[in-house]
């Protein structure tokens, strides 16, 4: 049994959700949860539902808005203090920037961004896809601990038991020390929509889109399933869509449940950096592009005539 | 002001990766080498801070194989002034190449004003080689960056984050700046450029030389092998108007009762 902290972030009074995946994997090891800030009394509820024993929201100075060097800062005290074998957080924005300098202040190491592991006798194996998935490889950490691990949204999946534990919260108080690079303004991207690496559903578009504009029936179909929507490296070099939005090995790597690509025709790196999708849809003229390999359920036909019969369909169910 | 850039050698985008032999790595034999996509923009934005800089010089370093110093060689030939190579065979984890990269840029002598570097890698998508560098040197650093100005030593970065936001820092150097697509238009090299890189300078370093051992491994690989296959799907013929309807019904039942995603 390994003692095992794993760290999560409040967004709008919600831990994320790969913070129950994480807690669902780890079940016969001691756990704890820790956040910067205030873990609301719903969340601890939850966490320990799903095996959490201690909650600590950590507090101190200079810590209101994320930095790297202060929340690495705050972590390493409160890390170091608890004795953990091993600190796990989903790989967010956050997290990616946050856990590699974090473990170099310990010296130790990371594996990052994994799609399975396992805790066999408290020691970590992780699955870790290289090359955005054109390949899988095991991972393993060595040298001093604690040992970190970020794990990729959405891969493991919600626990299906529940795996009750103390839940007991508690204030840590923690400090910020210097802070060199500090935020000064944030400035709200265009979608409230949850980010294409946590995302659920997501609906791409491709070169076939022809232009920026045509993207508002894939924006309607998403709205209507509650999906990101993203695009292939095609469609963001034709200045289609922005690099955000990008899916691939130059962009981002995902693993909804659902992803519909419509008008794509699935490079490789396109297909690596969404193969790993629970469900693909491929909407395609041609009946021998690539996509259709990795589909589950392909459609030969124009994007433009059948996206917006997909949305009144799914209108009609949803 | 010293500039410095770290970059590295990766298989061309389009490769098809094999795993080798024992499952240890990749078969590597018949690859063709890149550099990291998102270097392209470190150096471009290191080329621009030059520019802005008169006295400045650029620095590329790169931990890699000693046969191919191409990646090197072109961001000499794009107009960085020097180059440092960090001879290594071996597949380093993320702590050795911070570490070597520390041990690199130690070694030459001058002290980074600032370092670009590509927000990662595409090969080991590990994300960690710009963080644990920074840790390494006790600066600060600020990734997946969208946007940098810089005056008089001071850096306003954009970083991106979930769903398109921007958080914008403002740091004063030094600093580490790990770049994302879409902050500059990497440059091609001229030729004369080409020609005249080929007279540049360029350092060797053994991992010894710069202070890595094997004790220094923090990570193992194995078992390396191919994501497994789905099973083929069902394909529906939709060119048809007439048709289009009832088979986008059938899919969407099938989301719906049998994927169960709907």
């Amino acid at each position: 049994m390994a003692k095992v902290l794993v760290f999560t972030e409040i967004t709008s009074d919600n831990v994320k959700s790969v913070t129950y995946e994480i807690l669902g994997k780890l079940a016969g090891n001691d756990v704890d949860v820790a956040a910067v800030g205030q873990v609301p009394a719903g969340a601890v509820a939850e966490l320990a539902k799903f095996g959490a024993a201690n909650i600590h929201s950590l507090k101190g100075d200079n810590l209101d808005k994320y930095s790297p060097e202060g929340y690495a800062n705050a972590l390493k005290e409160f890390i170091g203090n608890g004795g953990y074998d091993y600190v796990f957080a989903g790989s967010t924005s956050l997290a990616k920037d946050l856990f590699p300098r974090l473990s170099g202040m310990f010296d130790a190491g990371m594996a990052s961004e994994v799609t399975n592991f396992t805790m066999d006798g408290g020691t970590f194996a992780g699955t870790r896809p290289l090359f955005a998935g054109k390949c899988l490889a095991k991972v393993e950490i060595e040298g001093p601990k604690p040992h970190f691990v970020t794990v990729r949204p959405n891969a493991l999946g919600m626990p299906t038991s529940e795996n009750a534990a103390a839940g007991s919260a508690a204030d840590a108080s923690v400090s910020a020390g210097e802070i060199r690079a500090a935020i000064k303004e944030i400035i709200k991207g265009a979608s409230e929509k949850l980010d294409l690496t946590e995302a659920n559903i997501i609906v791409s578009g491709g070169r076939a889109m022809k232009e920026a504009a045509n993207f508002k029936i894939l924006d309607e179909l998403a709205d209507t399933i509650g999906a990101t929507v993203g695009a292939s490296r095609a469609a963001v070099d034709s200045g289609y869509a922005p690099h955000s939005m990008q899916v691939g090995q130059t962009g981002k790597t995902v693993a909804p449940s659902l992803y519909i690509a419509c008008g794509i025709s699935g490079a490789i790196q396109h297909l690596a950096g969404m193969r790993t999708s629970k469900c693909i849809v491929a909407i395609n003229t041609d009946p021998d592009a690539p996509i259709f390999t990795k589909a589950d359920y392909g459609i030969v036909g124009d994007l433009f005539q059948i996206v917006p019969i997909l949305t009144e369909e799914f209108k009609k169910i949803m | 002001m010293n500039i410095f850039v770290c970059i590295k050698q990766v298989p061309d985008t389009e490769t098809k990766i094999t795993p080798n032999g024992d499952g240890t790595f990749i078969e590597t034999t018949s690859i063709k080498w890149i550099m990291n996509p998102y270097d392209e923009f470190a150096v471009e934005q290191a080329l621009l801070t030059k520019q802005a800089n008169s006295g400045s010089t650029v620095t590329v370093v790169r931990v890699g194989g000693v046969k191919d110093t191409e990646a090197l060689r072109t961001a000499l030939a794009m107009g960085a002034d020097e180059a440092i190579l960090v001879e290594s065979d071996d597949n380093l984890d993320s702590f050795m190449t911070a570490k070597a990269l520390k041990g690199a840029i130690e070694k030459s002598g001058k002290s980074a004003d600032v370092i670009f570097t590509g927000k990662q890698a595409i090969d080991d998508d590990c994300l960690q080689v710009p963080q644990l560098l920074a840790g390494m040197l006790n600066i600060p650093s600020v990734s997946v960056v969208v946007g940098c100005e810089e005056a008089g030593g001071t850096y306003t970065l954009k970083r991106e984050v979930e769903g398109g936001a921007l958080e914008v820092y403002e740091v004063t150097a030094p600093v580490l700046i790990a770049c994302n697509k879409g902050l500059n238009t990497p440059r091609y090299a001229s030729l004369p450029g080409i020609m005249k890189a080929k007279r540049k300078p360029l350092a060797q370093h053994s991992l010894a030389d710069v202070g890595v051992t094997n004790e220094d491994r923090r990570v193992k690989y194995s078992n390396f092998q191919l994501p497994p296959e789905k099973p083929a799907g069902k394909k529906f013929d939709a060119m048809d108007e007439a048709a289009q309807a009832g088979i986008v019904a059938e899919v969407v039942g099938l989301l719906r009762n049998e994927a169960k995603v709907i």
